[in-house]
């Protein structure tokens, strides 16, 4: 049977404005409401399309975090078959993407999947690269930016996205891990009845992350909103004035 | 492969069939005259595959997966106008209509449009995408404080639940405001569930995701249980229908009143405040589940003709016969699809009504209709001068004047 584990990831949820915690170092997760990570969301749609296509053993794994339990219940209610807790982890304190991904790689190592899937990247995490991460950890290729994954024996077709519109049709040796920008249908909806179904029939497991290797990792030093700038000088004139203009200001600065 | 198709189809059949016997009067769906009224009256009857006459038809010929996988349902606005009028009092729309729904919901056959605001009901308590937290928002811009109850702890005359669009709406939150003066200026004790009140969640139930319904009512039960009042008020018919007809049902029993009949008490305190704000003539849209639904014909009128200055008009359908506004049964969220559909919108066949009876004023008594009916002014023609306006509205206006 074809296993495929998603990582999926609770973010910050846009609707409400986010506050800065009294350190100045983190968003104040009082304050905080925690939503899917939309790329994640799609990520799970897509194990789900796979399985319905080919038959496969879906695992979900989440770091813990309010409202993870919701979001399990929700992704068996889709049809997922195995739904993980992470915890164990500073509830203050976002894990980085390395300490993340080592902790991950591990669990994942002894599940043993043939397709790791995740969102490419994350509101809170633009840089994208757990999947990268957790892919290089257990010596996996990885495939950013996929809108479509089928798979064919040992091998996993995918689109992948490339700026200006175009789309590459990939194959992929498995085990693989990919990032999804989008599954093939958009999440498909499920009625809470079955959610809740879910809830009494489910089980969610619950394993530690374990000590997070943290040597090596950035800190925080400081977190705000981004600051009003001074008001834009309009050059104003004809072409020529507005270069002459330019040049000078660019002088000044002591650019040219 | 064929046989096995019909032997899972049956038993499938047998038990939808059988749900339906166990909502209230049920069973009446075995005495169906076939008189096809129900499909004849039906607004969007048209564009069904499946009307609600065919759909017993085919049911009974023990067919049901095309019609479970055609989209027909999704253009049920959940009138009761088929309820109304059937001779064998079959409650098609709570029964048929609504348990189809929840079918082709569950079978995962669900419009986009529609699915994102179950989504944010689910997320946010409201199928707007709006934050919780600012639910209470609207109160802001008014030059008093309104309660919230579970701040301001004491005993309250009325919990005003205020419902989604009534909070945040940008045309619909000034109704509210509206409202809130009214109540102000009367010395009505009223308090808000603010942040914690909930979509009442009638029309994701009749958008067939009862399972939904029932987690909105139980989180607004559950804050409703902490505060103590008399009764509740809504200026939302299909709040006022979820307080009054189904809450009941998951054991939830809360006395519940329109605004437009606590106005009505009021009457003698208003009265002397009315000054003329006429000649204009008026047309009443009944809402659907204040009129039809609940039988509430006659205070949204009596408010109306105290005011100096209104003569009220009657539009082609009235009271019992009055025609959607389109929002109901989930349609506020399925105005791309259904416009694919029918390429017309019930709102514009009621402004239509409207320019027909000459009014100057289309007045209404529910928050999904400002919206709904302005919208339809600018693109029928003779409507561009017509205004719709809240029966709260035009009180105000007259003791403003």
């Amino acid at each position: 049977m074809t296993e495929i584990v998603v990582i999926a990831r609770l973010v910050p949820d846009l609707v409400e404005e986010l506050e800065i915690a009294p350190s100045g170092k983190a968003l104040d997760r009082s304050w905080l409401r925690l939503i899917i990570n939309e790329f994640d969301n799609h990520a799970i749609e897509q194990a789900i399309i796979i399985k319905e296509r080919s038959g496969a053993k879906v695992t979900v794994i989440s770091p813990d975090a309010e409202g993870v339990e919701d979001m399990l219940y929700s992704s068996a209610a889709k049809g997922a078959d195995r739904l993980i807790k992470l915890t164990g982890l500073d509830e203050e304190k976002k894990p980085t993407n390395k300490s993340l991904a080592q902790s991950l790689a591990g669990l994942i190592k002894e599940i043993n999947p043939d397709l790791i899937l995740t969102g490419v990247q994350a509101n809170d995490d633009l840089t994208g690269d757990l999947g990268p991460q957790v892919a290089d950890l257990l010596d996996m290729p990885y495939v950013g930016y996929i809108s479509g994954v089928s798979l064919e024996g040992s091998t996993a077709k995918a689109l992948k996205e490339y700026p200006g519109g175009l789309l590459a049709e990939m194959e992929i040796s498995l085990p693989a891990a990919l990032g999804i920008q989008a599954s093939e249908e958009p999440p498909r909806y499920v009625a809470i009845s079955k959610v809740r179904q879910m809830m009494s029939t489910a089980n969610i497991e619950e394993i530690s992350a374990g000590e997070l290797d943290t040597e090596g990792e950035f800190t925080i030093e400081r977190m705000y909103l981004p600051e009003a700038a001074e008001k834009a000088e309009m050059l104003e004139g004809s072409e020529e004035e507005i270069a002459a203009q330019l040049t000078s200001v660019l002088e000044d600065l002591g650019l040219l | 492969m064929a046989s096995n198709a019909i032997s899972n189809q049956l038993p499938f059949t047998k038990e939808f069939k059988e749900s339906l016997f166990l909502i209230p009067e049920g069973e009446n769906i075995q005495t169906c005259l076939q008189c096809a009224s129900c499909s004849g009256v039906c607004p969007f009857g048209f564009a069904m595959d499946y009307p609600p006459g065919r759909m017993i038809a085919w049911m009974r010929a023990g067919i049901l997966e095309e019609m479970l996988q055609s989209d027909s349902v999704w253009m049920c606005v959940s009138c009761f106008a088929c309820t109304e009028i059937c001779p064998k009092e079959i409650p098609i729309t709570q029964a048929l209509m609504t348990r189809a729904k929840e079918e082709v919901l569950l079978a995962g056959n669900v419009p986009a449009e529609l699915q994102s605001a179950l989504e944010f009901s689910q997320q946010y308590g409201n199928p707007l995408g709006e934050s919780s937290r600012k639910r209470a928002a609207w109160t802001e811009e008014l030059d008093f404080e309104v309660s919230i109850v579970r701040k301001d702890k004491r005993p309250y005359e009325f919990l005003w639940f205020v419902g989604d669009y009534a909070s945040y709406h940008p045309r619909v939150k000034k109704v509210t405001q509206t409202v809130a003066r009214l109540f102000h200026m009367l010395g009505i004790d009223f308090g808000i569930m603010g942040p914690d009140e909930n979509s009442d969640g009638d029309s994701q139930r009749l958008a067939g995701e009862r399972g939904l319904f029932e987690m909105l009512a139980e989180k607004n039960a559950k804050i409703l249980g902490r505060c103590e009042f008399n009764e509740i008020v809504t200026t939302d018919p299909h709040a006022y229908n979820a307080f009054k007809n189904e809450y009941p049902r998951l054991g939830f029993e809360y006395p519940v009143r329109h605004y437009t009949e606590v106005l009505l008490d009021h009457l003698d305190e208003l009265t002397p405040k009315l000054k003329d704000i006429g000649p204009i003539r008026v047309a009443y849209h009944d809402p659907c589940y204040l009129g039809r639904v609940n039988k509430i014909y006659e205070a949204p009128r009596q408010l109306l003709q105290a005011i100096p200055g209104i003569e009220l008009v009657e539009m082609a359908h009235n009271r019992s016969t009055s025609l959607c506004c389109g929002g109901g049964g989930g349609g506020m969220w399925l105005d791309g699809f259904r416009w694919e559909k029918a390429e017309s919108r019930l709102s514009e066949w009621r402004i239509r009504e409207a320019v027909t009876v000459g009014a100057d004023v289309l007045a209404v008594a529910c928050p999904y209709e400002p919206p709904r009916f302005e919208d339809a002014t600018k693109t029928v023609p003779g409507a561009e001068n017509i205004q719709v306006k809240d029966i709260a509205e035009l009180i105000f206006a007259a003791i403003e004047n």
